[in-house]
């Protein structure tokens, strides 16, 4: 039987959109999301402070993003829809990172399979317990494959570099200002062109989960108070 | 891109640009659980429903911010309902929301609006002005108006701090509304709810200009005194089961819900007051604050 005039395999289809979609998501400046003693950190580069790429979904959960931002921040403007409806719906207590990390998959995998081009993103969703057990990250890929990770995720270019560096000094019991410097070290250390580079606290966008605040555990730091930490 | 095809994921509206208002996104997806249309009736029906009702709600502004109380009772009818209901309730970060009327469809409402302010603040980044979050009440509330005829109406009482105002004296601003959903800025002070005639008249004979924080709170539990000596649906202070108005203050620094002992110290040294002198404080015959 002979191929019908233009004919590509799905593993090469498949093959395709994938490079495409982790080429976009490379040539991105890196995110990290990490686990520290009083609950999550995130730490971005990110020189805007209008556009964001992490932020609050809900009480206890943060949402962090690499990639195309209309991409990601269609995600998050969802994100944040399906959880307050839910919270308002049922209870706040019902609102869960495992519930949105699966409804992200869901959605990734049906633009990855049905869509002419798939999402150049990459997502964490991270959600802080009531003790560090109780913590998680889930890294969603462009694909729609979940991962439930341990202690620490990286995002986006030079995302195995600043990984590595970061592995050698992490421990879910480092301090909020030990662990940024640790978070922006790793980064900083790790830059596209193999030198090391200096990240000041008006290039950095730094949020954290803080299991001890009150209701909403998600705080975002201005760059004074950055500047204190990183001191 | 239709999500609603493949069961596993969403519908479109969650991805619709641009909105960023929590209650229009529930009508437009969910409308069933909008706090108005839960209990559509036939037209032309009356309902003869006997649900608990909330009463007297009080707001004082100061030197510093402003104060909300309220009394604790709910009423159906000639039952006391509840005796230690909450119906001044946290909105967000700078302000406060109290309520008389339809106790459920009031406890609702306030919900959607805790979650609409919120709602803004996640998806825009930043929050609304006072005046912003007033109009939004006002939105909810007339949203409302079909259950208002019906006889089950809402009438908040909204106040918050104005960030944008760099007088902290006027920072503290108060906003009525009618059962339409029309919103009125008060001055000084205001009370809503079925003690408010008594309540508003007690506050305007102990209102000063130059309140502190701690007068206002007094000043607020003084009339909701005035309004439970005299309006058998709201209650007044409950030595015997220790259960005191709800009292909140905000200021620059954000919402505060006092502490029951901070109140109860004040309630009984109220309470000792009217011992001797079961009318309250006296005010001057003439004459200028004294």
């Amino acid at each position: 039987m002979s191929m019908p005039f233009g004919y590509v395999s799905p593993e090469q289809v498949m093959k395709d959109r994938a490079d495409y979609a982790r080429k976009g998501i490379a040539r991105g400046r890196a995110v990290l999301v990490m686990t520290y003693a009083d609950g999550i950190l995130f730490v971005a580069e990110n020189p805007s402070s209008a556009l964001h790429k992490i932020s609050e979904i809900y009480d206890r959960i943060g949402f962090a993003a690499v990639g195309k931002y209309n991409e990601f921040e269609n995600l998050r403007q969802a994100g944040v829809r399906m959880a307050d409806l839910r919270g308002y719906s049922y209870d706040r207590t019902d609102v869960t990172g495992r519930m949105l990390a699966n409804t992200y998959a869901q959605i990734l995998g049906t633009i990855f399979t049905t869509e002419s081009k798939p999402y150049e993103v990459e997502i964490t969703v991270a959600e802080v317990g009531e003790n560090p057990d109780g913590d998680q990250l889930y890294r969603l890929t462009y694909d729609g494959s979940v991962a439930d990770e341990e202690g620490f995720v990286v995002m986006g270019g030079n995302a195995e570099a600043i990984s590595a560096n970061l592995k050698e000094g992490h421990s879910h019991t480092v301090a909020l200002a030990d662990g940024l410097k640790l978070a922006v070290q790793a980064l900083s250390s790790a830059a596209a062109n193999g030198e090391a580079r200096t990240l000041t606290a008006s290039s950095l966008e730094v949020a954290t989960l803080d299991r001890n605040r009150p209701r909403r555990k998600f705080r975002r730091f201005a760059a004074g108070q950055l500047e204190q930490l990183l001191a | 891109m239709d999500f609603s095809r493949d069961g596993g994921s969403l519908p479109g509206a969650f991805f619709a640009p641009g909105s960023s208002s929590f209650a229009d996104f529930l009508a437009a997806t969910r409308p069933d659980l909008l706090p108005g249309r839960r209990l559509d009736m036939p037209p032309g029906m009356t309902p003869t429903i006997d649900a608990p009702h909330g009463t007297t709600i009080v707001a004082v502004a100061h030197t510093t911010g402003v104060v909300m109380a309220g009394d604790r009772r709910a009423t159906m009818g000639n039952v006391i309902a509840q005796r230690d209901m909450e119906k001044v309730f946290q909105a967000d970060e700078y302000s406060c929301v109290g309520i008389a009327g339809s106790a459920g469809i009031a406890i609702e409402l306030v919900r959607l609006f805790q979650v609409e302010l919120e709602h803004y603040e996640k998806i825009e980044g930043t929050t609304l002005s006072l005046e912003g979050k007033a109009n939004r009440l006002s939105l909810l509330i007339r949203n409302n108006l079909a259950m208002a005829m019906q006889g089950l109406a809402v009438v908040p009482l909204f106040a918050g701090y104005d960030l944008e105002n760099d007088d902290p004296a006027k920072a503290g601003r108060i906003f009525s509304y009618d059962v339409t959903g029309g919103r009125y800025e008060e001055h000084s002070f205001h009370s809503v709810g079925s003690g408010s005639v008594f309540a508003r008249g007690a506050l305007k004979k102990l209102y000063r200009d130059e309140f502190t924080e701690d007068d206002a709170v007094l000043a607020s539990i003084q009339a909701l005194y005035d309004a439970a000596d005299d309006d058998s649906a709201t209650g007044g202070p409950d030595l015997t089961r220790r259960i005191y108005p709800v009292v909140t203050s905000v200021t620059v620094d954000g919402f505060r819900r006092w502490p029951d002992n901070e109140v109860e110290r004040r309630v009984q040294q109220v309470v000792e007051e009217r011992m001797t002198s079961p009318g309250g404080p006296n005010a001057p015959m003439r004459g200028v604050n004294q």
